[in-house]
């Protein structure tokens, strides 16, 4: 019995066939989703790394509507060129709290991986209301809507629960205070109490008014407030240089 | 093999075997594998398992196997990075901590600045201040010698480590306009005849019998100086020059003295290391309007080198 010249039997009973094709199919299947089982195994644990706001993820939620990832991603790859345009590699622990990640592969525009805080609030808004006014070699399209139109606040708690869902450690104080920190980190210190804000995020959460219209919290405010904390998480020394061995 | 030869159906006009599948007197050939397939097929397979064994691949239980070449990116990335580093020691050693006075005057030092710090700029800072620094709207033109917060090389360095106005950093550069109109100290009529002051300052036709004369000594005068000349403890620029920062016609002024303008730019000292900084300050200086400061005045004469 050659078991290579024997596939007759196989070709011509179609419930046999079908039953190894499931099987060969199975094998690859486990194959790619058993390792999965056991992500958390390969994220090295950084200091620093927090779930969103509530406002920045109104803002995540406004990236992904508009498809900004189309253009824009946000990994650093462990190259020389990529470090010294955009600084410090990215770390996977840096986007586990992203559902979904947004590493994508598609550069039209830069990487967004750390753009927190490399430019100001002013810069995002004259930007965004009209990408030529201040970068005039830009193809990037307008989003002036997002000045106009109030950030979604009220179902933010119901993100937030999800989220804890799939694993993002959200607290019920975080998800019973959802709205109105995001509100609280629209209006900023000089408007308002963050003391709780402050303690359920840290002391680093920026909250000011970010797109400089008092009386609405907009889109644009939700959508800077994220582009401003996207890799300023993790405190990296740039003056030591890339040193894999000082994130164990 | 003896069974499979007698089943054998050969193809009269090709000599080849047949797989005895026939459709409408059509029958398939069954010609080997070629060659040349089945040996790239088969080093593929060796390849991949050498592969599998020489770099990190099978997830194990506390993380994935190794790999045998000790390969990881990392390693690759300090490595080309060290190599880049190598090339640029002949000028690190002697840039790494030297101070401004020495950079300035000598030529091979001020040079590499000036390199290293025009490609960062590129990268960093023509995105607010455009690609020739020529500036906008809002953000300073670095080609002229109007600076907002000094302009010697230390100053430079200063505002570039700890960026202006930024939340959370102690050495920033920080004040804060009040909004004149919004939080009402001034009228309209009078915000008015504080225009009228400010471009009679900037026609240098200022008198002192202008009805705004009065209203900018009591509350411009302390940030912009009783000349409007500007004052840099506070970054608050000269009004009596030809340069406007955010726009010099009336709406525009009533819009900075209603609103008031607080201009931010980010700090670099963690997102850049120590010596791109320090390129960029000699790069901004160079841009045109750097000040001579305790003895960077040779400076100038080093410029000719630069530009053969």
């Amino acid at each position: 019995m050659n078991p290579l010249k024997n596939h007759e039997f196989l070709e011509k009973n179609s419930v046999i066939l079908l039953i190894a094709i499931i099987i060969t199919v199975l094998i690859g299947g486990i194959i790619e989703i058993v390792p999965l089982f056991r992500q958390e195994t390969v994220i090295e644990p950084v200091e620093g790394m927090r779930p969103y706001t509530p406002l920045e993820l109104a803002g995540y939620n406004i990236y992904l509507r508009e498809g900004c990832y189309n253009c824009h991603s946000q990994q650093i790859r462990a190259l020389r060129d990529e470090v010294t345009r955009y600084g410090h590699y990215s770390l996977a622990a840096e986007s586990m709290y992203d559902h979904p990640f947004q590493w994508g592969s598609k550069r039209t525009g830069p990487d967004l991986a750390r753009v927190g805080g490399k430019y100001s609030d002013d810069w995002h808004v004259a930007h965004m209301q009209d990408p030529r006014a201040v970068v005039p070699e830009s193809i990037m399209p307008t989003y002036s809507h997002l000045m106009k139109r109030g950030a979604k606040l009220h179902d933010l708690g119901n993100h937030l629960k999800a989220l804890r869902v799939v694993g993002v450690p959200y607290t019920d104080d975080m998800i019973e205070n959802a709205e109105k920190d995001a509100l609280r980190q629209a209006l900023g210190e000089t408007r308002t109490d963050i003391s709780g804000l402050k303690e359920r995020y840290g002391e680093k959460v920026q909250a000011r008014d970010f797109d400089k219209q008092p009386q609405l919290v907009s889109e644009m405010d939700a959508m800077i407030a994220y582009l401003q904390v996207l890799g300023t998480m993790v405190d990296f020394d740039a003056t030591k240089g890339v040193d894999p061995g000082a994130l164990k | 093999m003896s069974e499979d030869n007698i089943n054998k159906d050969m193809d009269k006009v090709s000599g080849v075997e047949t797989t005895g599948h026939e459709w409408d007197g059509l029958k398939e050939l069954n010609n080997p594998l070629p060659r040349w397939w089945v040996w790239v097929f088969l080093v593929s397979c060796i390849w991949g398992v050498w592969y599998m064994i020489a770099y990190p691949a099978w997830p194990v239980a506390g993380g994935a196997t190794k790999g045998t070449s000790g390969y990881t990116q990392f390693k690759e990335l300090t490595q080309s990075q060290s190599e880049i580093i190598a090339r640029q020691a002949v000028y690190l050693e002697s840039f790494e901590g030297t101070d401004f006075n020495t950079i300035m005057n000598d030529s091979a030092l001020y040079a590499f600045a000036y390199a290293g710090g025009k490609a960062a700029f590129k990268d960093n800072c023509a995105t607010c201040h455009g690609s020739g620094a020529e500036g906008s709207k809002g953000y300073p033109n670095l080609n002229d010698d109007d600076w907002l917060w000094g302009g010697t090389v230390g100053d430079i360095y200063t505002t570039l480590q700890h960026g202006i106005r930024v939340e959370g950093n102690y050495d920033t550069r920080l004040s804060q306009m009040p909004a004149f109109g919004k939080d009402e100290i001034l009228n309209r009529e009078e915000i008015n005849q504080t225009i009228d002051y400010v471009l009679a300052l900037h026609n240098a036709s200022a008198t002192e019998n202008m009805a705004g004369h009065t209203i900018f000594q009591n509350n411009c005068a302390s940030c912009h100086g009783a000349n409007g000349k500007g004052l840099r403890e506070f970054g608050a620029p000269n009004l009596a020059d030809a340069i406007w920062l955010y726009g010099g016609n009336r709406a525009d002024i009533y819009e900075s003295i209603f609103n008031a303008r607080s201009g931010m730019m980010p700090a670099w000292k963690n997102r850049l290391d120590e010596n791109t900084i320090r390129q960029l300050s000699v790069y901004v200086h160079e841009l045109g309007g750097g000040e001579a400061s305790v003895a960077d005045a040779n400076a100038k004469a080093v410029r000719p080198l630069l530009e053969e």
